[in-house]
């Protein structure tokens, strides 16, 4: 078939048309990203948190967390006078469907405490993988290269916090990524966009202009289980000492 | 929450370690155990255990080939586990268990076995006929020279081997031990002193399993125990188990004066959950028992079948022991909450790929491999004469 300039011409809409179609089903390139520019984090505000689940199970839907797993939880203390060494904590299936109405307590105080992957600058989690399949991002966050993980579980001995787990059909670790997918692309992770008192906010500590910077010097805030020296990157405004 | 008691973090309800990583210390540990008696003989000339050096290097062979199946078992992705020998993580200790596996196996006890068996190989390859006699053709890697100048480069080469296996044999089980004292997110396991108690464990078992072997096989052959050996190898149990023991008292006493934020929840679990098997197995039962069994014969004159009894008795015992000190440690380990609030269950399946069976079988198999080396590879001093004798005649 012998095409000349004037059906050339013609087709060359087409082609555009059909080029289009085939990238349409390709995945979004996040060209401005680079991985060097951030150092991601989060900030729980606690006295912010209700305890409505809304993180968990948004965090469920968006990454396909298995039914009895958790990448996001949350916990309910209730810390009395007397036993402030031992508080009384439930998470039922993780806080995902929130909490029945607690009973009154007049020698003591109740609030919820949000938990993820601390996205700690030195994991314990990476030091132990025998593969090197979990490795800390440049950006600060610590992945699970499922394509390459054996599931020998040593990692979710290692971490301190309970935030990981073997996917039950997978048979890889699994864990939170801080929606990685997402805050690639400038969108922010499913629970913090879920939560609605703000009491989850996304942190960039490499960003000058990232309100973290003027909270930190404003409020206490703790880390989690701080004697582990693990540089957790979660921060936890107004953590109760009780808290673990 | 069934099965749960106070608070777990969601995530540590379900054990990752389940039985099959109990086995695997326990495994390496009767390997280590089990060099080491033999090293007894050759490295500190201790003349009186030598009927028990061959079987010992086969007992240890028998379970080395086996030490990797449970890990093998418990994998999400066991066929990803060569990435352990290509891309090996250097900050993991778990990474250099292939190296350390492989070292141990093939530069120190097939070698060491290769070089002690070099004359009976070449021997039997003589006096043997049919498909046996290429078996041991090949076993023999071409080397036939079997001149007295010719052993006496194997025994010195041996010496050295062996020399090698010892420090090999406790980097292979306190390497094992490392990776649970190594972990600072469990103060159940977090400890320096881990790695010590389990290569003096791993000596215990191993020179009890092999000392209830010795026994086991001469009364199959119906062959004499040697006393002045069973004797020896008792006397070295009771001294080692002491040590042992003495080391896992000075972690409780550390611990129990120590009190620290673990300790509440840490106490509790014994006194509960692991009553059974911490207390009554492991301590009274596996360690208090046979240590106060064999302090009596040394203290005191028994008559050779008393004597006979007591070290099976014990023997056993000290497997019950170790295997429950193990199961402490590793099932233990996961029984509480990081959080220190709770406790979960450890349910053993049975006929899952982690479960009881499997395990059960995995148990039995280095036996069944020791049973066909036995055959494929005598240990009795007194064959040889035999071979040479069977040699000289079908030699022509």
């Amino acid at each position: 078939m012998k095409i000349d300039r004037r059906h050339f011409l013609v087709m060359l809409p087409a082609a555009a048309i059909a080029w289009k179609y085939l990238l349409a089903g390709t995945p979004e390139a996040s060209p401005n990203y680079t991985m060097t520019d951030h150092w991601w984090s989060m900030l729980i505000d606690i006295p912010k948190c209700i305890g409505c689940g809304n993180c968990v199970r948004a965090c469920a839907v968006e990454n396909d967390v298995p039914d009895g797993h958790f990448r996001t939880w949350v916990e309910r203390y209730l810390v009395t006078d007397w036993h402030m060494e031992n508080p009384e904590v439930v998470s039922p299936d993780g806080g995902k469907e929130g909490f029945s109405a607690a009973p009154a307590e007049e020698n003591g105080k109740y609030f919820f405490v949000p938990k993820l992957c601390n996205h700690c600058a030195d994991s314990p989690c990476t030091q132990v993988c025998p593969v090197g399949a979990t490795f800390i991002a440049p950006d600060g966050v610590v992945l699970v290269d499922q394509t390459y993980c054996l599931g020998c579980a040593y990692c979710v001995q290692a971490c301190p916090y309970g935030c990981r787990y073997i996917h039950p059909e997978k048979r890889v670790a699994d864990k939170c990524t801080l929606c990685y997918h997402r805050i690639t692309k400038g969108l922010k992770p499913a629970c913090v966009e879920n939560c609605p008192t703000g009491a989850r906010q996304l942190v960039d500590l490499k960003d000058p202009y990232d309100p973290i910077h003027a909270f930190l010097k404003t409020h206490y805030v703790q880390v989690l289980k701080p004697q582990m020296a693990t540089g957790a990157k979660v921060f936890y405004n107004e953590m109760d000492g009780s808290v673990r | 929450m069934s099965g749960v008691e106070g608070y777990m973090y969601p995530n540590e309800i379900t054990l990752y370690w389940s039985v099959l990583i109990v086995l695997y210390p326990y495994i390496t540990g009767l390997v280590a155990g089990a060099f080491i008696l033999a090293s007894l003989e050759r490295i500190f000339n201790v003349e009186a255990v030598k009927p028990t050096y061959r079987l010992a290097l086969l007992t240890a062979l028998s379970f080395l080939i086996v030490a990797p199946l449970p890990l093998q078992l418990h994998l999400g992705h066991p066929e990803r586990s060569p990435e352990m020998y290509f891309t090996p993580h250097a900050t993991s200790a778990m990474a250099m268990f292939g190296f350390v596996y492989l070292w141990y196996l093939m530069a120190v006890l097939v070698f060491e076995i290769w070089l002690d068996y070099r004359k009976d190989i070449v021997l039997l390859s003589q006096s043997t006929t049919g498909l046996k006699r290429i078996l041991y053709r090949i076993m023999t890697l071409g080397s036939s020279n079997i001149s007295p100048r010719s052993l006496a480069i194997d025994r010195k080469v041996g010496w050295i081997v062996t020399l090698v296996g010892i420090p090999s044999a406790f980097i292979l089980h306190g390497y094992v031990g490392f990776i649970f004292g190594s972990l600072k997110s469990n103060p159940w396991w977090d400890s320096p002193l881990m790695p010590v108690v389990f290569i003096f464990s791993a000596m215990v078992s191993g020179i009890a399993a092999v000392l209830l072997l010795y026994m086991l096989t001469a009364k199959l052959r119906n062959q004499p125990i040697d006393m002045p050996c069973v004797d020896t190898v008792a006397m070295y149990l009771f001294y080692i188990f002491i040590l042992d023991f003495s080391l896992e008292m000075l972690d409780l006493i550390h611990r129990i004066y120590e009190a620290d934020e673990s300790f509440r929840s840490l106490n509790f679990m014994v006194h509960t959950k692991l009553y059974f098997s911490q207390i009554v197995l492991q301590l009274c039962i596996g360690t208090l028992v046979p240590i106060l069994l064999l302090a009596i014969v040394q203290v005191t004159h028994l008559s050779a079948t008393i004597r006979k009894r007591i070290y099976v008795l014990s023997g056993c015992l000290v497997q019950v022991g170790v295997f429950a000190m193990r199961w402490n440690v590793v099932i233990g380990g996961q029984l509480f909450s990081k959080s220190f609030l709770g406790y979960t269950t450890y349910k053993v399946g049975l006929v899952t790929r982690e479960g009881l069976l499997v395990a059960i079988f995995l148990s039995i198999l280095p036996l069944a491999i020791l049973s066909g080396l036995l055959k494929l590879l005598p240990p009795w001093p007194k064959d040889e004469q035999n071979l040479v004798e069977a040699a000289a005649t079908h030699t022509p």
